[in-house]
């Protein structure tokens, strides 16, 4: 909730944003920036979600894909439902409806000083990239950042001029991979497990955290058993049917857990006795 | 406070009063050969002595559908709050111990407007059950009888007489509105303890083998129990178990378009786990696709999930109303909990 909409009492009332920008990044995903009609800026942390509305269609919630030290709110929203179809068709001018920010933050506290391993598998990037960037503008706080991008296709790859960038830097370390072959595609082919054999020697006291599809968890969880990784040093970004937001409703509950109260950031270890959280 | 006595002629003459105040007076009446709650237009419809009725008094404190906002299609929203002055006539312990934990449920955290502002102008008027109902259990969940929580608490004598006490001064404003009754004797107010102590061990067709403050740490050890499977391959996914639920909160949110396609509502409406696209995602993940880990998600959210937020609180008030309600005869958490007790002493 930004500043001014403090005083507003009705959990369920969103605020109105306008599109300020607004680009497609793939055939199926928008990138869209945003600023709060009331002028101020929501005060959000990495790993957050705001629930996104527009009235007649319906709310659903989307994670935050710009940092805090940016200015405006970018969000990269998939065109699967009715909700989403409507927000693929908006243009810049075009108002939406915004509650929040909702849930637990990325460790950015706990993560200075360490090196931060992101992995990410397709629209996994797009809250991971909050965290990224954010880390990137203090740069000093953090140890090595290395970064590992696995997408389906070469299409669906998202943030290619961004990532393009991101090779560039000497402070920071990306690899990418895809899982199906390309004839324009040059790089690693393979899921986004192949690419942590690469960075085996780093994740030693790395913190790593975690972002895709839930398919690819468990792959991935695995491969960081194998390699050593505590727990502790894991954290995970879960998806869950956040209808509320607020922690009433019980669609995001997972066990015990609620995704949009407790989560839907979560140190793996703390996970531990909640089976149906991967 | 003293406590009131009314002959049943002079509680109907109060129940009138009541009803002149143009208050709904929403109370237990019979419908075919069941009962419900539904407002109350005679005191000859009142029902007293009903066992228990088709669906809890919760859907006056969080209704079937909600209202939450108004708005135009893609235009700003506004906060809508229907609730009226209301009183809630006849509510046995059990459903009031439910509406006292969904009220905290709703107050902690983010604090929900537009189910306190209803709640606040419910007047709660509790009735010691008269009648048991066929699958009650009151007893063993400890919520056959109830000392907070009511504005009002009735019980009616074995000669018939009502005893109404008030605890609030909501209830005593209320009770201020009855023509003739008389100061409750000693003699009445030991009539009245025989009833709660008939009720603390009477409201209980079947038996919990623990107490209800053992459920949690029962829970924690049988996570992967056969009983699991084995119920819920019966299970229709209907939800019925849900939906009769005084405890069962779980809600979704939908917009409505007017006719007009210019304006609309968005409104809450109950939910339930055991459906099927309860935990679904979007792209159609389905999160909790197998009946079985719905069929126990219920079970763990009546006797551990729930408790936790709460303060201990099990989450089950043995009403019975599952049990009733479930076509496929699975529903009966006692039946689940004796099941895990037995094992956990063989174990």
């Amino acid at each position: 909730m930004c500043e001014c909409c403090n005083g507003q009492t009705d959990i369920y009332l969103p605020q109105m944003a306008t599109i300020t920008k607004r680009k497609m990044l793939t055939d199926t995903e928008v990138y869209m920036h945003l600023e709060m009609d009331c002028g101020q800026d929501l005060a959000y942390q990495p790993g957050q979600f705001v629930e996104v509305s527009l009235a007649g269609i319906g709310e659903a919630p989307i994670s935050i894909s710009s940092s805090p030290t940016q200015k405006g709110l970018e969000l990269v929203v998939r065109n699967v439902g009715s909700l989403t179809r409507a927000i693929h068709k908006l243009q810049p001018g075009d108002k939406l409806g915004i509650r929040g920010p909702y849930g637990a933050t990325y460790p950015i506290e706990e993560a200075k000083g360490r090196n931060l391993v992101f992995i990410c598998g397709g629209i996994g990037l797009v809250p991971q990239r909050s965290f990224i960037r954010y880390a990137l503008d203090h740069r000093g706080n953090y140890g090595k950042i290395i970064v590992l991008i696995g997408t389906k296709t070469y299409s669906m790859r998202l943030f290619c001029d961004e990532i393009a960038l991101w090779h560039k830097r000497t402070d920071m370390k990306v690899l990418e991979t895809i899982d199906e072959a390309h004839e324009q595609w040059h790089g690693n082919v393979g899921v986004v497990t192949t690419l942590i054999p690469k960075i085996e020697n780093e994740l030693a006291g790395s913190l790593v955290l975690v972002c895709g599809p839930p398919i690819m968890y468990k792959f991935v969880l695995i491969s960081l058993a194998d390699a050593h990784v505590s727990k502790e040093n894991i954290y995970v970004n879960l998806e869950r049917r956040m209808k509320c937001g607020v922690g009433k409703c019980g669609h995001c509950q997972i066990n015990d857990k609620y995704v949009c109260q407790d989560g839907p950031v979560f140190r793996f270890s703390e996970l531990a006795l909640v089976p149906e959280a991967i | 406070m003293s406590v009131r006595k009314f002959t049943s002629q002079q509680f109907d003459e109060f129940v009138s009063a009541m009803l002149k105040t143009g208050r709904p007076v929403i109370a237990p009446q019979a419908k075919d050969d069941r009962f419900a709650f539904g407002p109350l237009s005679s005191p000859a419809d009142l029902r007293l002595d009903y066992d228990v009725t088709i669906l809890p008094p919760k859907k006056y404190v969080l209704p079937q559908v909600e209202p939450l906002l108004e708005f135009e299609v893609f235009g700003p929203y506004q906060s809508v709050y229907e609730g009226k002055p209301m009183i809630l006539l006849g509510v046995h312990p059990y459903d009031l111990a439910a509406i006292l934990q969904t009220d905290e449920l709703f107050r902690q955290g983010y604090y929900d407007k537009h189910y306190m502002d209803r709640r606040k102008q419910i007047t709660i008027i509790a009735l010691d059950v008269v009648r048991p109902s066929i699958n009650v259990f009151a007893s063993s969940m400890g919520t056959a009888t109830i000392s907070k929580g009511y504005d009002i608490l009735l019980t009616v004598l074995k000669d018939g007489s009502i005893l109404a006490d008030a605890a609030t001064d909501k209830g005593q404003e209320l009770l201020r509105l009855a023509g003739a009754s008389a100061p409750a004797s000693e003699a009445d107010l030991k009539a009245r303890k025989a009833v709660w102590d008939y009720n603390a061990a009477g409201l209980n067709k079947h038996v919990l083998l623990c107490k209800p403050s053992f459920l949690p740490k029962l829970l924690e050890q049988h996570y992967n129990h056969p009983v699991w499977e084995e119920k819920a391959r019966l299970c229709y996914s209907c939800g019925s178990c849900n939906m009769v639920c005084p405890t069962c909160y779980c809600f979704d949110v939908q917009d409505q378009v007017d006719w007009n396609l210019k304006n609309g509502q968005r409104a809450r409406c109950w939910d339930g786990c055991l459906l099927e696209h309860f935990a679904v995602v979007a792209g159609n993940h389905n999160f909790r696709k197998e009946r079985s880990a719905r069929f126990r998600h219920r079970l763990y959210r009546k006797g551990k999930y729930v408790p936790a937020k709460i303060g201990g609180e099990i989450a089950c008030v043995g009403c019975g109303r599952c049990i009733t309600a479930c076509t496929a005869k699975i529903a009966n958490p006692v039946d689940v909990y004796n099941r895990l007790i037995q094992d956990t002493q063989l174990g």
